[in-house]
């Protein structure tokens, strides 16, 4: 009982609150929807909305990585999840071919997704983070629209003596039994839909649990020096580019995760879907969320993904009350009124619970 | 008291939670036996830069609906969703329609959307049809995703075809919008018709969205291009159009359905269209009877004349409609019921509507039907012999 309540103590510390609320609230809604979708009392609105936020979700913690602890802008993360939801569907097709367990084919896709998706961020990243001020949102945004366009262009087919690259036109020269998993503009078609809600909330949980562990080392304390102060950072001996391209590398392998969830989610896929706007809103829920704070990106995704939806019944006016939403949620998290009766509210919720804190 | 306070407003929160899921769940046992009217879904770009589109369709199906309501038998209604020309919210429509009751579907205005979901409804025995979702992987997508338009192989074949057949000009020049499906579709199967017909394509211009404000119009030119085909949307038609004009160098120009709305921009000279080919299977000035009264009716809802989106909507309502009545449907049937009288009459229907005479539908869900050539003339649209 003892080591039971010792343990709480610890896990409800001032080191590892925000871990443990973000750990909590994540398995908690997992546990009420999955029930309700057990149950039989769910919505398909609601079912169908799970995957994306998912993917959303952790696209959104990994862009929180690098502009809430890094603090450098990053303008390219539809592009990492363009390539991790494209090669991922790909690896998939691959792999379905000599492994019969969805669950396996799922992750290791989830893992060619991500570590093709590092490779870019090492290979945009090492020339550029060596840059200070904005260039990396600039290159970040290039970098988008380059994948974007390659991926416009691309032809990829599966036959049975294996894969198929072809770039501008259709010259895969397939065998007769071979299937085109990418098809250019058209995009990619994917054969069997993988991803499950209990896939992508195991991913939030893996981000979360690979965030927090960086954050709090070393490396992550280095990588808070490096934004804080990078003159001070560098004097002291660290190797401040090193730690830049360790986050930036570590963000773009959970973005291509992230992708790769999201493509294998969709019976189709397009290009034109990863473009600037979509780095936009994924920025827009970090921002919203709150920078460094994961708990607060994982509500405002959700958040920012269920109102347009819940809002269909003004028709017409959806989109205009959609962004009325938005400008008074950003209003408000930054009214200093409000935000004092939130903290006695807070105040208040702790009083609830004196013994914990006396202990 | 505070406690107690805070105990209260937690149950409170619970149970309104618990409602929420209880509401939807009924709505969605109320999906299976129909209900008093035929649900038809669908969903569409009503917002975005693919908006008209999805307006046209949902215009032309309100119309459809009106009319067959209002001769008092099988009762439809009609509900298209706004998925911003977009696969994710396509899926996130298709879902709520499903919890609205769906019972049969207009599937997506768009191609992209269209493929995104088109499975969905294969899986959960949805009849389909969409109006305007031109690439032939979405009929491919199962046995009962049916289409009302032409695919856009048979475009680009029909206007290698007519260019070849009436000698417009053998050296041919090629705009292509290389992130656009329905673009790269009919250019390819045209250039290889082309070929066929013993056309020659001089050279072909590929653009993006990103880069389609400038045309180097002197490309074609140059090339000594007697004919400039233009597989793609109205908009980009116009620039070039207006790029060669710019030059003085007046080809043929050639376009295919996308086309459709050129006459209609406001601020637009149509004069500079005079002459201009294009594939339609619909012609809003055309003279019968049943053209005029649509025409009517759509421009007295929006205020502008309705282009072949609209009348493919109009079609797909009519369409099920005369699939229903000819198979004996009733309203309070399920929606699987009512797929296979569907897939049942649809073999054998034979359907004359705004975009094409007695058309019919083969194994694969797609439509059999007449591509029709127009020209323009004095800022009108005649059929072309």
């Amino acid at each position: 009982m003892k080591k039971i309540e010792e343990t709480l103590k610890k896990l409800f510390s001032n080191q590892y609150r925000q871990r443990t609320v973000s750990y909590l609230i994540v398995v908690l809604a997992y546990v009420i929807i999955e029930t309700a979708i057990r149950t039989g009392n769910i919505s398909n609105t609601i079912k169908s909305l799970l995957i994306p936020t998912c993917s959303y979700i952790v696209a959104a913690l990994a862009l929180n990585l690098l502009v809430g602890y890094l603090g450098d802008l990053c303008l390219g993360q539809a592009g990492f999840m363009a390539v991790g939801a494209f090669f991922g569907v790909v690896a998939a097709a691959f792999f379905a071919k000599y492994i019969s367990s969805n669950v396996l084919v799922l992750i290791l896709a989830i893992v060619v997704g991500g570590v093709l998706s590092g490779a870019c961020g090492a290979l945009i990243g090492i020339p550029v983070l060596k840059l200070q001020g904005d260039y990396l949102a600039i290159v970040t945004l290039a970098f988008c629209q380059i994948i974007k366009t390659l991926l416009l262009n691309l032809y990829v087919g599966i036959d049975s003596r294996g894969l198929h690259f072809s770039f501008i036109t259709d010259n895969t020269n397939m065998d007769p039994d071979g299937v085109l998993v990418i098809k250019g503009a058209i995009g990619a078609n994917v054969t069997k839909k993988l991803s499950s809600f209990t896939a992508g909330v195991l991913l939030i949980l893996f981000a979360l649990f690979v965030i927090y562990n960086l954050i709090n080392s070393r490396h992550g304390r280095a990588i808070q020096a490096c934004r804080d102060n990078r003159i001070a950072a560098s004097s002291v001996g660290i190797p401040v580019n090193k730690y830049k391209l360790l986050a930036f590398v570590v963000s773009a392998i959970l973005t291509g995760m992230a992708g790769t969830l999201y493509g294998l989610g969709f019976s189709s896929l397009k290009a034109s879907k990863f473009d600037f706007n979509l780095s936009i809103l994924i920025l827009v829920y970090v921002v919203l969320g709150g920078l460094g704070n994961m708990t607060g990106t994982i509500v405002s995704t959700t958040l920012l993904l269920v109102i347009p939806e819940a809002l269909r019944a003004f028709n017409d006016y959806r989109m205009i009350i959609y962004s009325i939403v938005l400008i008074a949620v950003m209003l408000i998290s930054n009214n200093a009124t409000i935000m004092f009766y939130l903290k006695r509210c807070k105040e208040y919720c702790r009083k609830l619970f004196p013994k914990r804190r006396t202990e | 008291m505070k406690k107690l306070l805070v105990v209260l407003l937690s149950v409170l929160c619970v149970l309104s939670l618990a409602g929420c899921s209880g509401g939807s769940g009924n709505g969605d046992a109320g999906s299976g036996d129909g209900g008093t009217v035929v649900k038809i879904g669908g969903s569409g770009p009503l917002s975005g830069p693919a908006a008209q589109y999805g307006i046209a369709v949902k215009t032309g199906a309100e119309i459809a609906v009106e009319e067959i309501n209002a001769l008092g038998g099988l009762q439809f209604e009609l509900n298209v969703l706004d998925d911003e020309h977009d696969g994710e919210k396509a899926a996130n429509c298709y879902a709520q329609l499903t919890d609205w009751g769906m019972d049969v579907s207009m599937l997506c205005v768009t191609t992209g959307p269209s493929l995104a979901v088109a499975d969905m409804y294969q899986e959960d025995g949805v009849f389909a049809m969409t109006p305007s979702g031109s690439a032939p992987d979405i009929i491919a997508k199962g046995d009962h995703i049916f289409r009302m338009c032409f695919a856009d192989p048979e475009q680009g074949v029909a206007a290698a075809d007519y260019i070849a057949a009436k000698g417009l000009g053998t050296k041919v020049f090629v705009f292509t919008k290389s992130d656009d499906e329905y673009s790269t579709g009919v250019a390819a199967s045209f250039k290889e018709e082309a070929a066929a017909k013993g056309l020659e394509v001089v050279g072909e211009y590929l653009f993006t969205s990103d880069n389609a404000t400038d045309f180097p119009a002197a490309q074609a030119q140059e090339a000594g291009a007697e004919v400039v085909f233009l597989p793609l949307y109205y908009e980009d038609d116009t620039r070039i159009i207006k790029a060669c004009q710019d030059l003085g160098y007046n080809p043929v120009f050639f376009g295919v359905d996308g086309f459709d709305g050129a006459l209609e921009q406001e601020g637009v000279d149509v004069a500079m269209f005079e002459g201009v080919y294009y594939l339609t299977p619909f012609a809003y000035s055309a003279p019968d009877e049943a053209t005029q009264s649509f025409t009517a009716k759509f421009n007295e809802k929006v205020g502008y004349n309705p282009n072949q989106f609209a009348a493919d909507g109009y079609d797909v309502v009519y369409a099920i409609y005369n699939a229903l009545t000819a198979g004996g449907a009733t309203a309070d049937m399920a929606k699987e019921e009512l797929n296979v009288i569907m897939m049942e009459q649809f073999k054998t229907l034979s359907y004359s509507g705004l975009t094409g005479e007695n058309m019919t539908w083969d194994a694969s869900g797609a439509v059999v039907k007449a591509p029709l050539v127009f020209r323009i003339e004095n800022g009108a649209l005649v059929a072309a012999d």
